[in-house]
């Protein structure tokens, strides 16, 4: 992983940004992963959030307790022995999903574009193993990579003002479920029953960091169930 | 207790904040304007961090059935305790059956009804902040309704009743100081000139996770789009309509527009009182001055007594 040098730069003046290149690599997940396992493991004096991505983690820290010099001089160390980090084996989720119709209103063209039929579209997408590379944008909301690339389609030219909880995804070569009814320009093609996200729940979101996720079929009957 | 008997606009229970779940992609919320929190909790001899209700541009009537001790903290609201005026910056008692009735704002956007003992709601994940998109904290995890019934806890340590405004050094700024950000870089000098030199107005699409403003297009390096990465509080985005975005307390905690600026942590407290049509300006320090602003402030804030 020597090529993945990685850059440390102020992201403001209480957050250092912590980045593997600019590219969207399972490599650079990988050391993010690491990264974050060792922050969470053994946090540092004065850090107080951590926000991960795709290839980037962003090391939030009290200003008034350290400076970014200080900080950076702790993370420094950490980079070079992320090859040694063990993640452990991946947990497996499973997420039932009601594709189409009213669930997924952008199904017909996201398979129109490709050139299949809907049915086809919703073999592929629910064939493939995906991965969770950062939960971001709302609280539970997974960044799923391994979309196969017969369905990648652009977002919506013009988001919608209000997606329905649940929904299923597809914006480039990302999929993805919204926890909450949000704005969001992802073409919707299905959605889940699930809760991704409850409060009163542990752990409170359905996907973590990491995890592989299959999403199964269902029919609207189990939907409703 | 409180009983709630108008709730006011959007209307919630804040503390400092519960950072740390930032991998789960929950911000850390927390009072708009930390800076009025904690001095309004000084007032009435709270922690500084005790949980209070954070009204916006709006306040609500809350019926005291056993009386109290408040401070309101923040923006004027022109509220009124049965029916003697209860100015801001002020510690008041609210005798047995007393209520506080709090009106439209004056100035800012955000107002603090601090009561001795604090706002008791169960702790989630360690803070009392409500976390509204998400459902998280606060009062069942929602803005008041009409007929909430709030708890107040048990007050702590000894109060001196104050009176007096917020010291000039802790008023809230409509020149909003900033450092770099990451993708500063990407923008042309003639727009980073652009968006230091042009006054922005706040719309109407200003809340908790944001406040997209409008002025001056800023042409957005790579057509306004790169790999989504962790964004800081205050951040500054630049989608591709060039129109500028703030993220705020209740932000995403990644985003994929370039950011052109990240707001000091010293005026995020400021960011708090912008009301939709306000108009700001971007006032570009360095790391160093940042830090020394974050010092005084703090100075300033402990000198309230």
């Amino acid at each position: 992983m020597a090529h993945l040098e990685a850059t440390i730069q102020p992201a403001s003046d209480q957050a250092l940004l912590v980045s593997f290149g600019e590219r969207i690599t399972p490599e650079a997940s990988a050391r993010v992963r690491c990264l974050l396992h060792l922050l969470l493991r053994d946090p540092l004096p004065a850090v107080t959030n951590l926000h991960p991505a795709y290839c980037s983690l962003l090391i939030r820290f009290d200003a008034l307790v350290a400076d970014h010099e200080e900080l950076e001089n702790r993370v420094r160390p950490l980079l070079s022995v992320l090859d040694e980090v063990a993640l452990g084996s991946p947990r497996e989720v499973e997420i039932p999903v009601c594709y189409g119709g009213e669930f997924g209103v952008d199904l017909a063209d996201v398979a129109d574009t490709h050139g299949i039929t809907p049915g086809q579209a919703i073999d592929l997408h629910s064939s493939a193993t995906y991965t969770v590379d950062f939960l971001g944008f709302a609280p539970g909301f997974a960044y799923l990579s391994g979309l196969p690339t017969e369905l990648a389609t652009p977002r919506l030219a013009s988001p919608r003002r209000r997606v329905p909880a649940g929904s299923v995804g597809i914006a480039g070569h990302q999929t993805g479920v919204y926890p909450f009814a949000t704005a969001g320009g992802w073409r919707l093609i299905g959605r889940t029953p699930l809760s991704m996200f409850r409060a009163d729940r542990e752990p409170m979101s359905v996907l973590a960091i990491g995890d592989r996720v299959r999403f199964r079929p269902i029919r609207a009957e189990e939907f409703n169930a | 207790m409180i009983l709630v008997e108008e709730p006011g606009l959007f209307t919630t229970v804040q503390d400092l904040g519960r950072p740390g779940f930032g991998p789960i992609g929950v911000s850390a919320a927390g009072a708009a304007d930390v800076v009025a929190l904690r001095v309004g909790n000084r007032m009435v001899g709270n922690p500084e961090g005790a949980a209070a209700l954070e009204m916006t541009l709006s306040g609500g009537t809350f019926l005291f059935p056993n009386g109290g001790m408040a401070a309101l903290a923040g923006s004027d609201f022109g509220a009124a305790m049965d029916h003697l005026p209860a100015p801001v910056w002020q510690t008041f008692e609210i005798p047995r059956g007393g209520r506080v009735r709090v009106g439209q704002t004056r100035s800012g956007a955000r107002c603090y009804l601090c009561v001795r003992g604090g706002i008791d709601v169960p702790l989630v994940l360690g803070s009392a902040s409500t976390h509204v998109l998400c459902g998280l904290g606060g009062f069942q995890g929602r803005t008041l309704r009409k007929g909430d019934v709030l708890r107040i806890g048990k007050a702590g340590i000894e109060y001196r009743a104050r009176a007096g405004g917020l010291p000039d050094a802790l008023q809230p700024r409509k020149t909003l100081r900033c450092t770099g950000a990451p993708q500063t870089g990407w923008f042309s000098e003639t727009d980073r000139g652009l968006f230091h030199n042009s006054i922005y107005r706040v719309t109407e699409d200003a809340n908790r996770a944001g406040l997209r403003l409008e002025g001056p297009v800023i042409t957005a390096p790579a057509g306004g789009h790169m790999t989504t990465a962790g964004a800081p509080l205050g951040a500054i985005q630049v989608p591709a309509s060039g129109q500028p975005i703030i993220l705020f307390v209740e932000q995403q905690t990644t985003g994929g527009y370039p950011e052109i600026a990240s707001i000091i942590t010293a005026d995020i407290s400021s960011v708090g009182q912008l009301r939709p049509r306000d108009e700001v300006r971007f006032e570009c320090v360095d790391l160093a001055t940042a830090r020394d602003l974050l010092r005084k402030q703090e100075e300033a804030i402990r000198a309230v007594h």
